[in-house]
């Protein structure tokens, strides 16, 4: 079947191309790179030392279990989701005795991971919620401002990130957030920043929770790390806790990406904690408002799994023991590289590779010697000296260290 | 995406395939790929509107409500012949300004089941052409409408032949069962290869801040299915195995009427096509239905054929008679 000549103008012609995604493309140059010693510290994916991505074990034996259950259908899911995944995860988050939870005051909808309940909870805030404008640290992860714009949020900044200190700018975040209008909303990362690594103490923690509630700043937890940055489950949980227990409001976005290895499956979790009960459930009639002409109802599979898992105390345990694992693996290579960069004599403050926690490391690199690094040393990461820790090994954990060295001794 | 996904939707030997003229990206079912092309249509066509067929599903509104694209409707069902009202329907497209945006169901129309015949199609197509009108397919049923995917596609085929650069969004959710799974694409076809390029990065400058990217695992049974000669020889079997019941149920429901001696048409259960029939029932006779009888449809008259079987269909179809025999 042929289609007639008449090639009439489409009413998209004025389309133009969109730029690239900075962060996949670096794994766009990378695959273009022959060379054999070529190093992917680009991307925020799990690897294991052999550099493979990696299926948890856990997962593999719930995904059978589901698989040969022939009572298991495909049925729409409510569009609030699965029941029992969102009742476990609020679990996870705010912790099996949270009184929220008790109280019936959390409304937890299943989402499209940790994006899609950012977006979820963005379109509701900008429906719901007096305030308009969402603060996000500088920097953070370069979806966020995205989510949030296409939302219906208008998006500031607040500091977060000392380049000096190559730690937290904490007066800079004190003031900027105490300045902010009374109400306004405020992102955290409940732990392992993304792209830093830089995460406030819990004496820290305390001070922004007592500030954010002395202006009725309304807390918004993007939660993507928990039990992979530390290894345990409830200290990754310490800062959204700590917000929960003091009777106020917040929004948790929930993703079971790299935790449970899910990624491509986009599994998470919004909830909402409000003051009652009652508030909590027309909460979450609106929130169906949001998610129906958005997609109708989340994808069974992955939320499937992730209940499968944690609704099993032998499954749970397992998970626990292989969340630490990846957790440790990581933290193992942060001691690698700094003591490679000690060993070699390398100039400069390296202690905050071992500081920095979670999956990536602000190296505090220059883009100029991202650019050396990656045309001598075929080592690709993005152009602000984000590293992915996940991506390294033992074996390639030196020749990392050499372009480290060469960078910084050649390049200014 | 997958070229057997593209040759299901757009023929065989389609030229708009092989010249990579079709910009298509992975949505979350038919919701997710009409929203992705409502968010699409507001960002690049600011001044646009949208014709939705009256009535139509529900979510419709709400999708394209939440897009920010205003609506218009059209005019598409005819209760008193409980089929197309063509003639109304020609008119609209007629009137509308030139180079408007309607929203068009492939096959099956939700909730009527009353479809344009083919010659019908052609009509509108060639009015379409007149008007520079942009056509949306919306194809929820390929294949569970008749039991044959190339005849329900037919819609599109006729206005591929004639030089349109249709939107479809097209779910997996009905004709191969993944509901839940959330399998679906939106596709548009464009002048050339560069710019389906184009279309296809902004379309994802869409999905990357809703959810960044779509869920693996439905995707994956799908384009196994379809790759696979013996598995999609199956497959075609089983979508007409489920499209032959229903077929089968409407049959039977129409006979059952009309043998418990019924004095009002009933043809229209027959006529219409896919899951729903439109029965033409007011709402307090449905209100009956559910108070007296325990049967549960919406109020619009609209039952799904997919919840008739020879267990029940003697039991309603006995529920009709009863609340509309004094109509």
């Amino acid at each position: 079947m042929s289609v007639s000549g008449d090639h009439s103008n489409s009413v998209f012609a004025n389309v133009i191309q969109a730029p690239e995604d900075p962060i996949l493309g670096v794994t766009v140059a990378y695959n273009k790179d022959p060379s054999p010693d070529k190093l992917n510290l680009g991307v925020g994916a799990y690897r294991t030392e052999e550099g493979k991505p990696l299926v948890l074990n856990v997962v593999r034996k719930s995904e059978q279990l589901l698989v040969n259950d022939p009572s298991r259908v495909k049925e729409y899911l409510p569009i609030t989701g699965l029941a029992d995944f969102n009742k476990l995860s609020a679990k996870l988050i705010f912790g099996a005795d949270s009184v929220a939870i008790q109280e019936n005051r959390v409304a937890t909808v299943q989402c499209l991971s940790g994006t899609g309940s950012l977006r979820v909870g963005g379109e509701f805030l900008a429906r719901h919620y007096h305030e308009r404008t969402i603060y996000i640290p500088q920097p953070t992860w370069g979806n966020h401002p995205k989510v949030f714009t296409l939302a219906g949020l208008s998006v500031k900044t607040y500091r977060y990130y000392n380049p000096n200190t190559r730690g937290l700018d904490f007066e800079g975040l004190l003031e900027d957030l105490g300045n902010a209008p009374i109400g306004a909303i405020v992102l955290l990362h409940a732990c392992a920043h993304n792209p830093t690594g830089v995460d406030p103490t819990s004496d820290q923690w305390e001070h922004i929770r007592l500030l954010m509630r002395s202006k009725g700043l309304l807390p918004f937890f993007d939660s993507a790390y928990q039990g992979f940055a530390s290894g345990s489950l409830d200290a990754d949980a310490l800062s959204v806790r700590m917000f929960v227990a003091d009777g106020g409001e917040c929004l948790t976005a929930q993703s079971y990406a790299k935790n449970m290895g899910l990624y491509g499956e986009r599994v998470g979790a919004l909830s909402i904690v409000c003051k009652t009960a009652e508030v909590a459930t027309r909460v979450e009639s609106q929130l169906k408002l949001v998610i129906r002409p958005m997609y109708s109802n989340p994808p069974i599979h992955g939320a499937s799994i992730v209940a499968t898992v944690l609704k099993d105390r032998d499954m749970y345990d397992e998970w626990t023991v292989e969340l630490k694992a990846m957790a440790d693996r990581i933290i193992s290579m942060r001691k690698q590289l700094f003591d490679a960069l000690q060993a070699r004599g390398t100039p400069g403050d390296w202690s905050h590779i071992l500081k920095q926690i979670g999956m990536f490391t602000f190296t505090g690199l220059n883009a100029d010697q991202v650019a050396y690094m990656r045309k001598e040393y075929h080592i690709y990461m993005t152009s602000d000296g984000r590293i992915s820790m996940a991506g390294l090994s033992s074996r390639t954990v030196p020749h990392l260290a050499d372009a480290i060295h060469a960078a910084i001794s050649n390049v200014a | 995406m997958v070229e057997e996904n593209l040759k299901l939707a757009y023929g065989e030997n389609s030229d708009l395939i092989k010249e990579k003229r079709i910009a298509g990206v992975q949505a979350l079912s038919g919701t997710g790929a009409c929203r992705l092309f409502a968010d699409f249509q507001k960002r690049f066509s600011p001044d646009s509107q949208i014709y939705i067929p009256v009535p139509t599903w529900v979510n419709h509104h709400n999708i394209w409500r939440d897009a920010h694209v205003p609506q218009n409707t059209f005019h598409y069902y005819h209760p008193e012949s409980r089929g197309l009202d063509f003639a109304s329907m020609m008119e609209d497209i007629k009137n509308a300004p030139n180079g408007s945006f309607f929203l068009l169901h492939a096959c099956a129309h939700n909730p009527t089941g009353v479809d344009p015949t083919e010659e019908q199609w052609r009509e509108i197509s060639q009015q379409f052409k007149v008007k520079g009108h942009f056509a949306f397919f919306d194809m929820a049923y390929q294949g569970f409408a008749s039991g044959d995917p190339e005849r329900d596609a037919k819609s599109i085929r006729i206005f591929l032949e004639d030089g349109h650069l249709i939107g479809c969004a097209q779910s997996y959710a009905k004709n191969m069962g993944v509901y839940g799974q959330r399998v679906g694409c939106l596709r548009t076809v464009c002048d050339d290869k560069k710019q389906a390029v184009a279309v296809k990065s902004q379309l994802q400058q869409l999905t990357i801040p809703m959810y960044s990217n779509p869920p693996i695992h439905g995707a994956l049974i799908v384009s196994i299915i379809l790759g696979d000669p013996e598995l999609k020889k199956l497959w075609l079997k089983e979508v007409k195995g489920m499209a032959d019941r229903i077929i089968g149920m409407r049959s039977a429901l129409r006979e059952n009427l009309e043998k418990l001696g019924s004095s009002l048409p009933w043809e229209h259960i027959t006529k219409q096509i896919g899951m729903f029939c439109y029965s033409g029932m007011t709402p307090e006779q449905v209100d009956r239905m559910t108070k007296e009888f325990h049967i549960y449809m919406t109020r619009n008259g609209r039952i799904s054929m997919a919840g008739v079987n020879t267990g029940n269909i003697g039991y309603l179809a006995n529920a009709i008679h009863e609340v509309t025999k004094s109509a």
